[in-house]
């Protein structure tokens, strides 16, 4: 598998870090503990395009949401994660 | 002395007569030439029989002249470098080979284990699963040691591998699988287009079947247009040909794993060459053109020695002037089998008879016929006879019913060919049934893939030449290269004539998968027992799963799936396919990772002057670090512990701690960050100070801990645990771009940047003092404890101080670039000389940090609180951070959790483990009276006595309580007393003094 980091180009799978689901958002703060734990614990088992973390741990150091599909492995984008994990405040 | 090679034509082939080459088999001596492989030589020289069979220790010769081959597997070479199940059809030869026929015993033309033959009922499909249900006595007292023995293929060497193997990346616009016709036509048509171009080829010389079948292209025989194509490939610089390499699978993102056997081909590897190499290729675009595999009809005693795929009969006598027979019979049902009868003749073999299943044979067929003096029998082989010294006799049925006989000692075999859909269905391609050549062609290829030729079920030699040409300009085009790829090279098309075949129903036993010992009445039985589908059949017969992977077997087995359980060939489809293509040594995938070069080793700034010292290492991941620095006289690891220890507590002494994890974290936003990922404040720290913190994961859980100084007012230097370096800076990068993208905060890794070395004990100061210029103010008030800022060293060395301690005594941690580690130690070593300094390894570190109660990574252990390890007071109730909400949760806040609790032996002489479980006293240990376990234990030179920590239930409300330590694992019991985990100057006087 080859990601291309938007910021090292195409690279090897072995430069980089699996996370995981890249939907959930951290809940802002003083939010319940049903909605952390839906955050740290609930995730979809998507057959299909799904949106993911990935970390460039052997280049740039970035990390990564990549949109993937499950069934084909194919990668449709790679995007810097930037604030991709934060909720918006009145979101 | 070597027998004479019998069955060597006078002349041809693509050997070097000036060169031949001695070797043993099963012990007797033989000779071949420079370009035979291990089966050509056997057939040289009258060899028939070459192993036996898996289940029946069958006699079985070689089917066939490639890597499909089931039968002729041996085991090469002698010693640690014994390779067993090597295919005698790929093994080339060399000077000296050795090798061994397997499965056998005492030996080939007498094996005892034959015997299983008439055991043959208990062997049936599904047998493993059917002997499960018999009484699980006397499966495991006879019949399982007895299969063991019986049922196998060959010995692995049983000592470690002496060979080296690689591991390399290649890149390429246009990838090529096979070196035929279709494979060379698209490297031409690519390279001229001005690709990048790797063609692999399995065999050691680059041409396919050009070189067992000839033919004429661009008007020239096929040999010169070959010399002649591989000339100009080998003046394109972009172009690389791979022989002895095989694609064997195909991953994500056009990354293609291929095997290169480097110096299989010889006796061992050159001085420091490596014996195969795992090449991981990337490739734009991949042409497939790794032809067909001839496939054989099952029919009663087709596993004969003797019994031969009719390409590869073509394949011994052109290409290696050997003769599998004297007197050849051929089984045909379509028109390409004839060619062997061609080729026989033109060689002066001579032809028994030739028994084609079609209703029609061509005149030129029937002129060949009368010429060579030979009867077309109309209809099917139905049985050999023959033993371990081959084939003597055909059965013949004839279209109509009649009987026949053929006098024999060979017997080609034709079913027609199957394509190599194997790289082209790795991606769950599914190939689809093609009724013109009864034979499933690729479907549903990765993407950026094309078959051509043979590979796509065209068997023409123009086809071949034509779609490979165009595979090769497309595939050239698509990568980004529009050179003039010219004219494609011609030739004419073969006659192609077939009428489908599988099975001949006779008396006897009929193979379908020769190395797995499936039967015809296997897959007959499958059927009637319910294993209908093909994954089913697969797993309950074994059918397709020894080393060749089915690629003979696959098709005729389900084709008679098929035609048992009424349903056609495409409806009862194909088993998934599955890398690898070909067997890989585990060596090849692990490449030089093994042994000391299994992982890299990182070597602390010191590690130089540490083996000087004489210090015994440990491994902690990837760190060597010094455990303990042993003198002369000391009996054992526990008395230079004992007398590193006593000297940090009565003197000074110094450790190299570098292995921490070091962040350097900048920004204006640097503490309001630091405040959301530990569970303590680090905006309100004092420039100039330092402040242990501890992080939680987002479920709670303690995740790691270190100080944390802030060196300037938008500058903290950060330090984790030596096991989470990389995660921590992983975790925070995570915290710093996704979660929190508002804050003005960078992080930076100095883990390699900075050496640190703690300095610990009563006389710190004044070794510092000869270290630290003398401007510096080290005193209690202008150095207090948690003190950290940048000094200058003597000679004006820029470093970093802090005044923190893990051992309980006065100490200071001491940064410089990584660089003057060494030279630090050594400096220390000499100003600390007055001071009677004394190195100590990570041991002693490990007991000074017991006795004080500190926490670490036993602790740490992934499923304690911060209120389990005593530090619950540290989360901040004014913020949020990373862990808090979930921290909160019942289950851990609950007032029964395991807690760490210092624990004393109540006998002081006793030694503790960790890793015993706490029982109350007076309870029978069992799982429901389990309390709690003993997490970290030292000897205590201070206390003379072991102490040590464990995680125990309420421990925090029980000290003074007696409870019981029971250890299973070692067989110990004994009673501790629950005590404070602080065992060494529990108020703290001496780390602040
Ligand atoms: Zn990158």
């Amino acid at each position: 598998m080859r990601i291309v980091c938007p910021f090292c180009g195409e690279r090897e799978l072995g430069e980089f870090t699996y996370l995981g689901d890249a939907k959930p958002m951290r809940p802002v703060a003083g939010a319940s503990e049903d909605e952390v734990f839906d955050y740290v614990y609930l995730r979809d088992n998507v057959a299909g395009e799904t949106s993911e973390y990935w970390y460039h741990g052997g280049g740039c150091r970035a990390w990564l949401k990549v949109t993937r599909n499950t069934l084909t492995h194919e990668i449709s984008s790679v995007e810097a994660a930037a604030g991709a994990g934060a909720a918006k405040v009145g979101a | 002395m070597a027998s004479a090679q019998t069955n060597r034509l006078d002349d041809g082939g693509l050997i070097d007569r000036s060169a031949p080459l001695n070797f043993r088999f099963d012990g007797k001596a033989f000779s071949g030439f420079q370009g035979d492989t291990l089966a050509s030589a056997l057939i040289a020289n009258g060899v028939k029989l070459v192993g036996r069979s898996f289940k029946y220790h069958r006699p079985r010769g070689i089917l066939t002249s490639g890597s499909e081959e089931p039968n002729a597997l041996v085991e090469l070479r002698t010693g640690a470098r014994r390779e067993p199940n090597t295919k005698a059809t790929t093994a080339e030869l060399y000077e000296g080979l050795e090798a061994a026929s397997q499965n056998r015993w005492p030996s080939l033309r007498h094996d005892v284990m034959s015997v299983n033959q008439l055991f043959a009922p208990i062997f049936v499909a599904g047998f493993y699963y059917k002997t499960f249900m018999w009484p699980a006595k006397f499966w495991e007292a006879i019949y399982e040691p007895a299969i063991r023995r019986a049922a196998g293929l060959g010995r692995a060497a049983g000592v470690a591998d002496p060979d080296h193997y690689d591991k390399a990346w290649a890149h390429c616009d246009v990838l090529i699988a096979g070196s035929g016709p279709a494979g060379l036509a698209a490297a031409l048509a690519a390279g001229r287009s001005g690709a990048r171009v790797i063609l692999c080829e399995e065999d050691f010389v680059p041409g396919g079947r050009l070189l067992s079948d000839g033919g004429t292209i661009d008007g020239v025989p096929a040999a010169e247009w070959l010399s002649r194509t591989l000339a100009e490939l080998a003046d394109m610089p972009d172009v690389g040909i791979m022989t002895r390499t095989t694609l064997f699978g195909v991953y994500d993102g056009g990354t293609y794993g291929a095997i290169e056997r480097v110096n299989d081909h010889l006796p061992s590897p050159p001085e420091h060459q490596v014996r195969q190499r795992l090449w991981r290729i990337v490739a734009k675009r991949c042409v497939v053109a790794a032809g067909a595999i001839e496939r054989p009809i099952v029919f009663a005693g087709n596993d004969t020695p003797g019994v031969m795929m009719a390409s590869a009969v073509r394949t011994y006598v052109a290409r290696y002037a050997a003769a599998p027979a004297k007197r050849i019979a051929l089984f045909t049902n379509n028109e390409d089998g004839w060619r062997t009868v061609e080729t026989a003749l033109s060689a002066g073999l001579q032809i028994a008879a030739v028994v084609d299943a079609r209703p029609d044979v061509s005149p030129a067929h029937r002129s060949l016929a009368s010429k060579g003096g030979f009867p077309v029998l109309h209809g099917s082989v139905s049985g050999v006879d023959g033993g371990k010294d081959g084939v003597r006799k055909i059965a013949v049925s004839l279209t109509g019913g009649a009987r026949a006989e053929v006098e024999a000692d060979g017997l080609a075999v034709s079913g027609g060919w199957n394509p190599a859909v194997g790289l082209t269905s790795f991606h769950r391609g599914r190939p689809t049934w093609n009724d013109d050549i009864s034979a499933f062609v690729p479907d549903g290829a990765p993407p950026g893939m094309t078959a051509a030729g043979a590979a796509n079920g065209d068997f023409g030699l123009g086809a071949c030449l034509s779609q490979g040409f165009a595979a090769g300009a497309t595939a050239a085009r698509d990568a980004g290269h529009n050179g003039k790829a010219g004219i494609a090279p011609v030739a004419d098309d073969e006659a192609f004539s077939l009428t489908p075949l599988w099975h001949v129903a006779g008396k006897g036993k009929a193979f379908v998968d020769y190395q797995h010992d499936v039967t015809a009445s296997d897959i007959e039985l499958a059927q009637r027992e319910g294993f209908e589908s093909v994954e089913h059949l697969k797993r309950y017969t074994t059918l397709g799963m020894a080393t060749d992977q089915g690629k003979t077997s696959n098709v005729a087995g389900l084709a008679i799936m098929a035609a048992v359980s009424g349903r056609s060939i495409p409806e009862t489809g194909t088993t998934i396919y599955r890398p690898p293509y070909v067997p890989v040594a585990i060596g090849a995938f692990a490449g030089h990772h093994r042994d000391e070069t299994f992982h890299a080793t990182r070597l602390t700034p010191s590690h130089h002057w540490a083996v000087e010292q004489g210090a015994v290492f440990v491994d902690t991941g990837l760190w060597k670090r010094a455990q303990w620095y042993p003198r002369a006289g000391e009996k054992d690891w526990l008395e230079s512990v004992t007398r590193e220890v006593k000297a940090v507590r009565s003197g000074v002494g110094f450790c190299d701690v570098s292995t921490l994890g070091k962040i350097d974290v900048h920004g204006p936003d640097a503490g309001a960050f630091l405040d959301r990922v530990y569970i303590n404040t680090f905006s309100n720290l004092a420039v100039g100070k330092a402040r242990y913190g501890l992080m939680l994961r987002e479920d709670g859980i303690v995740y790691d801990d270190g100080t944390t100084s802030r060196l300037a007012e938008d500058h903290y230097f950060l330090t984790t645990t030596t096991a989470k370096a990389g995660l921590v800076m992983q975790h925070l990068e995570f915290c710093r771009q996704v979660l929190f993208p508002e804050l003005d905060v960078q992080l930076t890794s100095v883990s390699d940047q900075w050496a640190q070395f703690s300095i610990a004990g009563p006389k710190t100061r004044d070794l510092l003092k000869e270290i630290v210029d003398p401007a510096e103010d080290l005193s209690n008030e202008g150095f207090p404890f948690m003190g950290a800022r940048e000094v200058t060293l003597r000679g004006g060395l820029e470093a970093r101080l802090f005044r923190i301690s893990f051992s309980g005594e006065m100490a200071f941690e001491i940064s410089v670039p990584a660089r003057f580690g060494d030279a630090m130690a050594r400096n220390l070593m000499l100003a600390g000389a007055p001071f009677g300094v004394t190195p100590y390894g990570t041991e002693a570190l490990g007991v000074m940090r017991v006795e004080k109660g500190h926490i670490a990574g036993p602790e740490l252990s992934g499923t304690t609180t911060a209120a389990d390890l005593g530090l619950g007071k540290m989360m901040s109730t004014k913020k949020d951070y990373i862990g808090r909400v979930l921290a909160g949760r019942e289950a851990l806040t609950a007032p029964d959790r395991q807690v760490v609790v210092g624990i004393k032996p109540t006998d002081k002489a006793r030694r503790l483990r960790s890793g015993a479980h706490i029982i109350p006293k007076g309870q029978t240990p069992g799982p429901g009276n389990d309390q709690g376990y003993v997490t970290s234990v030292c000897f205590s030179p201070t206390l003379d006595q072991w102490i040590g920590l464990a995680l125990v239930e309420r421990g925090r409300e029980r000290i003074g309580e007696i409870v019981h330590a029971h250890d299973p694992l070692r067989g110990e019991d004994y009673d501790v007393e629950l005590c404070n985990p602080v065992f060494y100057d529990p108020d703290g006087g001496r780390q602040r003094g």
